[in-house]
């Protein structure tokens, strides 16, 4: 008897400990946002709304600011679709999420989904949305590094995991082995590259450049501007790989006629968003923020207006369209580029599947009878202020 | 209860209460001790750092590296960015603390009910020992960074009716993973430690399983599971925490550590403001343990470590 009676406190302790953290999740939402939920919907759906799972190859920031739009302004829902958007973590392969079904589409880098192709992950690049490259190695002024040939010698950066290709084969491309540099695994942050550990660090035009930039200068006291670095841009030295796609399951492709049709609508619809971030790229930037991003006001737009200088103006006949010269440049470079380890991302040409102008050139001729502008051709970008911190 | 026995009881929690005000004091003292020697090396340790045969042991001093403790206070109090409307950051972190707190929670209750039931099953049945022992050994050495996107894909193909399985389960499913190999370790030393004359005076009562369970194995198993259910909510918060970074689910601390990481050049203030998250949510977890240590008071007869 009294055994039970002095057991009651450890109980209420228990529950109470449970309640608590009931209540805690209760509040939380899932990983990603829902669209518009019921109702409406035009399209081919009749009423019904296709339920479509997109998996990023990131967590929410401007990078994505085009489907971040298109759910927001309702352009998915017009076009029969409830969509999803899924982040990912640190250990998530958006392609696998596709093999695996557990997305309808996935973002993903070109040469990061090669190699999965070659193991015999079966998708397909159904829209190339950005067309150049975003990828970048950056050094102060006086290390005096403005092309890949200068990199010898000198301390160089990398994030690996498949985004350290386009540097390889730049150096490749320039007669400098792997064993001229000291390779260095690089972080999120710049500090190091700030710190002088790296005197050439690998830099997204619309982040970690930024970064740097939202950075005061100790001997000025200032933030530090373009001026101070030297920037190798990959695009310019000949290097450039495809970047941010829109994939899709191969498989399905194939044999189902109903996600064919949704391809076209999930593809148009995600256009008319990066056509809105292009002609309002503060509001998408807010958008996203709205989304759940939390980086700094000034980051966030900053991003938004770089993404679109890779987007537009579009010079391969339309924003999506996969450029065959692009495309055989960035195969060619998975094929010859040897990493520390003499491995290649690919040893043999990837599948016809692998790519297909198919689905976008019928979503772009839909959006340019709507009279969108798909092209860009006066894209001109804003101008933004990157404030200490990027707030 | 005699006059003397009384007063010696009182006496005690005088005592008691003293003592726990001198934990509390030097807890906090500790505390800020820790500023003082970050403040002290940040002012007399070398710039550049110690680097020893080109490996830093001691890490730089500028701002960038150890923003001054006051910079990373002051910075709880800002908003997290300029948008209007945006919360301090103290606010925000708690927030997460508190996100990432409930999910470990869960994660620790059910790691905590699987490993009661395994302890339980292998105390009655030696064959289960033998066979199931080996496995929950083994799954501690599979890295968290294999199963997290696999426990993630199960989960989104799950829906039972209205049911939808979402992001943050796949999180407590891994903390609880974590969570439950200390607790059916340290369970089952609990449950076999009751001295053998007891279990046989209990047998020749003819006293059944359960019974001796209730009486006599679960109680003297205590001391051995407080320490063990301490492991297990250490364990389900690191669990959540890499978990949500892991899988990528907003809304927790490990979320945050890596989007506030983006800014650790510009604003090195502010990549330190989760960190403090994160501690505090172990400190959480700890007291609840804790607490329930308190409640079971009467069992914990010399405790041993798990």
């Amino acid at each position: 008897m009294r055994h039970s009676i002095r057991l009651l406190p450890g109980i209420a302790a228990v529950s109470a400990i449970s309640a608590l953290a009931l209540s805690g999740c209760s509040g939380s939402g899932s990983g990603g946002d829902t669209g518009g939920g019921t109702g409406g919907g035009g399209g081919d759906g009749g009423g019904e709304l296709t339920p479509v799972t997109l998996q990023l190859q990131w967590v929410a920031q401007a990078q994505f600011a085009g489907y971040y739009a298109a759910l927001d302004q309702g352009y998915y829902e017009e076009e029969g679709l409830d969509v999803t958007i899924q982040e990912s973590g640190t250990d998530t392969v958006p392609i696998d999420e596709i093999a695996a079904g557990a997305a309808d589409y996935a973002i993903s880098w070109v040469p990061k989904v090669l190699g999965s192709i070659e193991q015999g992950t079966n998708v397909t690049d159904v829209a190339q949305i950005f067309e150049r490259s975003a990828t970048t190695q950056i050094s102060f002024k006086d290390k005096d590094i403005t092309t890949a040939a200068d990199l010898a010698g000198h301390t160089v950066g990398s994030w690996g995991f498949g985004n350290e290709w386009e540097l390889f084969a730049g150096m490749q491309k320039a007669g400098v082995a792997l064993g001229d540099i000291t390779l260095v695994q690089q972080q999120f942050d710049m500090n190091a590259f700030l710190a002088g550990d790296i005197d050439a660090a690998q830099a997204m035009t619309y982040n970690e450049y930024a970064q740097v930039l939202e950075t005061v200068n100790p001997d000025t006291g200032e933030l530090y501007q373009p001026e101070d670095l030297n920037v190798i841009d990959w695009n310019e030295e000949g290097t450039a790989m495809l970047q941010d796609a829109i994939w899709a399951d191969a498989d399905r492709l194939a044999e189902e006629e109903e996600y064919q049709e949704t391809t076209v609508a999930f593809i148009k619809a995600s256009i008319k968003g990066w056509i809105f971030a292009r002609d309002n790229p503060e509001e998408a930037a807010d958008i996203v923020t709205a989304a759940g991003s939390t980086l700094g006001t000034s980051h966030q737009l900053w991003m938004t207006n770089e993404v679109n200088k890779l987007i537009w103006p579009s010079t391969s006949g339309g924003i999506g369209m996969i450029d065959e010269d692009a495309w055989a440049q960035t195969v060619e470079i998975a094929k010859s580029t040897e990493n520390e380890t003499g491995a290649t991302i690919i040893t043999d040409d990837p599948p016809e599947t692998a790519y297909s102008n198919e689905y976008v050139e019928q979503a772009l001729a839909e959006l340019q009878e709507e009279g969108e502008d798909v092209i860009g051709e006066d894209f001109t970008p804003i101008e933004v202020t990157l404030n200490e911190g990027g707030n | 209860m005699s006059a003397a026995g009384m007063v010696g009881s009182r006496l005690r929690r005088r005592i008691g209460a003293g003592a726990r005000w001198r934990q509390v004091g030097l807890g906090a003292l500790g505390i800020l001790l820790l500023a003082a020697m970050w403040e002290l090396y940040k002012a007399l340790g070398p710039e550049g750092g110690v680097v020893v045969g080109g490996l830093t042991v001691l890490p730089r001093t500028t701002d960038l590296a150890m923003p001054h403790v006051w910079d990373v206070l002051a910075r709880l109090g800002q908003p997290v960015n300029s948008t209007a409307g945006s919360p301090p950051v103290w606010q925000a972190v708690l927030g997460a603390a508190a996100f990432s707190l409930g999910v470990a929670g869960v994660g620790w209750l059910v790691g905590v009910v699987v490993g009661m039931a395994l302890a339980l099953l292998m105390q009655r049945f030696r064959t289960a020992e033998s066979a199931v022992l080996p496995w929950i050994v083994l799954s501690q050495t599979v890295p968290l960074i294999a199963i997290a996107p696999l426990v993630r894909r199960w989960g989104s193909q799950i829906e039972i009716g209205s049911f939808q399985w979402e992001g943050w389960m796949s999180v407590a499913v891994i903390a609880s993973y974590l969570a439950f190999f200390p607790v059916a370790i340290g369970a089952l030393r609990g449950l076999g430690s009751p001295d053998t004359n007891h279990v046989e005076l209990f047998r020749s009562y003819a006293v059944g399983w359960w019974v001796t369970l209730w009486r006599l194995r679960l109680p003297a198993s205590v001391p051995y599971l407080l320490p063990a259910l301490r492991l297990a909510a250490a364990n389900a918060v690191v669990g959540a925490v890499v978990a949500e970074v892991s899988i990528g689910l907003r809304g927790g601390i490990g979320r945050m550590i890596i989007e506030y990481a983006q800014s650790g050049s510009g604003d090195p203030a502010k990549t330190w403001a989760p960190i403090l998250g994160a501690v505090l949510l172990g400190l959480a977890a700890a007291g609840f343990v804790a607490l329930l240590g308190l409640a079971l008071g009467r069992f914990r007869r010399g405790e041993v470590s798990a």
